[in-house]
């Protein structure tokens, strides 16, 4: 397994950075064009999430195995507000920003694995997983 | 930090905007007030945004073009988006973003007869 790569999340830029580093993970790992999309908008969401509302934080990219299949593994961290209410924010259309409303549910639907964690005040862990077909 | 702006070209009255760069969000904020403030200025009848370089479109963009659509729309504009990628079609439908009010064509060529029509039918309608 290679070395996980990291992106800081500080501006709008940052958001183009970290998709651009999930899709160039994901095409090394053997990713098609249509996979590598939905790797980087997901990603792409998520970043801007960071972005938004905790202003700071990282993308976490690393390629994972289990038995028999091979993955990419991204992890969104940032220490802002936290989440009071997931199934909340998990329901299409629901937004408090600028946004549409699609960018958590959308990444999920995107992803394999989705998992968020999130406390009030302390932050957000959002790990999601895509495996190869 | 300067955002990078996307050249607006003009054929007939035609504005032709073609996007070969990753979009960070203040660029595509940019791009969307230079587009309007340039069919103000030029009176154009259509515009066409082509996408046929862009390889991700993610709800902030997604959201952006069809206010262009919108926007340009009660100018008078009619929007045409050329040039999807497939792999783009098919996250921004996963995504929940189908944009139904947005006018599209498969490339530049098929995106300009679509403008001709839209607004030959209008100048016939006018008349």
């Amino acid at each position: 397994m290679a070395q996980p790569k990291v992106a800081v999340i500080r501006s709008d830029l940052d958001i183009v950075i970290a998709r651009t580093l999930a899709r160039d993970t994901a095409k090394q790992l053997g990713f098609g064009a249509i996979d590598q999309a939905r790797i980087a908008t997901a990603v792409s969401e998520l970043a801007r999430n960071i972005f938004l509302y905790a202003g700071t934080g990282t993308v976490t990219v690393r390629d994972i195995e289990r038995p028999g299949r091979k993955g990419i593994e991204i992890v969104c961290e940032d220490q802002g507000p936290g989440i009071s209410d997931i199934s909340l924010v998990m329901q299409d259309g629901y937004s408090t920003s600028r946004g549409m409303g699609m960018g958590l549910p959308g990444a999920k639907r995107l992803m394999d694995e989705f998992d968020i964690k999130s406390h009030e005040g302390v932050g957000t862990t959002i790990t999601c997983r895509k495996w190869k077909p | 930090m300067e955002s990078l702006r996307i050249p607006i070209l003009k054929i007939g009255d035609v504005l032709i905007a073609s996007i070969q760069v990753a979009l960070h969000d203040s660029s595509a904020v940019q791009f969307k007030e230079d587009l309007l403030n340039k069919i103000y200025e030029t009176k154009a009848r259509g515009l066409i945004v082509d996408l046929t370089a862009v390889e991700v479109v993610d709800s902030f963009i997604g959201r952006l073009i069809s206010d262009i659509a919108s926007m340009a729309g009660l100018m008078g504009t009619r929007v045409v988006i050329t040039g999807l990628q497939p792999a783009v079609a098919i996250t921004l439908v996963e995504l929940g973003l189908e944009l139904p009010q947005v006018l599209t064509a498969l490339n530049l060529e098929k995106g300009l007869a679509m403008l001709r029509r839209q607004v030959g039918e209008s100048d016939d309608g006018s008349a």
